[in-house]
């Protein structure tokens, strides 16, 4: 149960941003501009970054509804979204996402912890200096996400069935507050 | 030096803000409302005040002395007294509530999960109302994200104190949002 008194007909953040309409809207700007971008790195690869970071964190609000997003522009490859979080190193992505995925996972331990050669093999496999910004703040902002989520108790549906038309919901529309305002597509 | 190009010498977040000022504007608008936003029941300087703590934890000198200085400059004491409380919330004295919300952004730094509902239920019998107990999570939260951010990119901080106390004024009069993104 949540640790404040929120909407308990919303799941997870989305609680959390209709309690708190004020900072839901930076919050939604930064996720539109670092995961609604295929500016550099693609919508895909991004919310697998934030995917796997949420998984990291143990957050399984954050990481099961990112997966899902993650599979809705993968082709509903589910399985290659379970690998990325679990076992990336093994996961049929990218040489240049593989090493990105080691920077995000660095970061989320802590920032000192990205190493200068960590780089440097993101850039041999052709990521630029945009794509390890991006990296590194899509890692960051998760660690805030899911600390936001899991900090408040928030609560965290157990159907998995209801998180893939949630995530269909933002692959079409993005992230705004129609996240916490709108009728949630059943 | 910075694990990527950023095209300018300046320091911290402010070299971050100027290379990319789009992901910048949200990361201020953020910033402003959770620590200089008149409209909060926690003064600012309490709110300064859990952003320096969580800093110092996440061990980002150029955070923890930022907003240190925003403290020191909020609540008129000095570095010795920001530094203890960084050190030891519990003889620093400050507030039996704020000790209690410091404790969650401490435990919030640890990872989401480390808070618990009685450390949440100390912080309300202690007279923290909901919207503090959230504003104090999302806080330290966001600074779980500032500091990764600022230290991840390797970016570079003065080492003179006194640097980020003369900065703290005007920072304290323009707020974060201002119309430069890295001013």
């Amino acid at each position: 149960m949540p640790f404040i008194q929120v909407d308990e007909h919303l799941p997870g953040i989305r609680a959390l941003l209709a309690f708190s309409p004020a900072t839901a809207a930076p919050m939604g700007q930064l996720t539109n501009l670092l995961l609604r971008s295929n500016e550099g790195l693609t919508m895909a690869e991004r919310e697998l970054i934030a995917t796997h970071v949420s998984y990291l964190n143990n957050c399984f609000y954050c990481h099961q509804s990112h997966g899902a997003i993650a599979a809705c522009y993968l082709n509903g490859r589910e399985e290659l979204v379970e690998q990325v979080k679990t076992d990336y190193a093994n996961a049929a992505v990218s040489a240049k996402l593989k090493a990105l995925l080691s920077i995000a996972a660095s970061v989320q331990k802590g920032g000192k912890h990205v190493q200068q050669q960590q780089v440097d093999t993101a850039k041999a496999a052709g990521a630029t200096d945009k794509d390890i910004h991006d990296t590194v703040l899509i890692a960051a902002a998760f660690c805030m996400f899911n600390r936001y989520v899991d900090g408040l108790a928030a609560t965290t549906p157990e159907d998995l069935s209801t998180y893939p038309p949630r995530a269909k919901q933002v692959a079409a529309h993005g992230y705004g507050n129609h996240v916490f305002s709108e009728q949630q597509p059943v | 030096m910075a694990l990527i190009d950023l095209g300018n010498d300046l320091p911290g977040i402010r070299g971050l803000m100027a290379y990319s000022p789009d992901t910048a504007a949200p990361l201020n608008e953020l910033a402003e409302l959770l620590l200089h936003s008149q409209d909060n029941s926690l003064s600012r300087g309490e709110r300064e005040l859990i952003a320096t703590y969580v800093s110092s934890l996440n061990d980002c000198f150029f955070c923890a002395q930022v907003h240190g200085a925003m403290a020191q400059h909020y609540l008129q004491c000095s570095m010795e007294a920001i530094d203890a409380v960084k050190l030891d919330p519990a003889s620093a004295g400050i507030s039996p509530k704020l000790q209690s919300l410091l404790a969650i952004a401490a435990s919030v730094q640890q990872g989401g999960k480390a808070v618990t509902a009685t450390q949440v239920d100390n912080a309300k019998q202690l007279g923290a109302t909901d919207k503090e107990i959230h504003d104090t999570v999302l806080i330290a939260a966001a600074f779980c994200m500032f500091n990764r951010y600022v230290d991840g990119l390797h970016t570079w901080a003065p080492q003179d104190r006194q640097l980020y106390i003369q900065r703290a004024s005007m920072r304290a009069a323009e707020g974060y949002a201002a119309s430069s993104p890295h001013r």
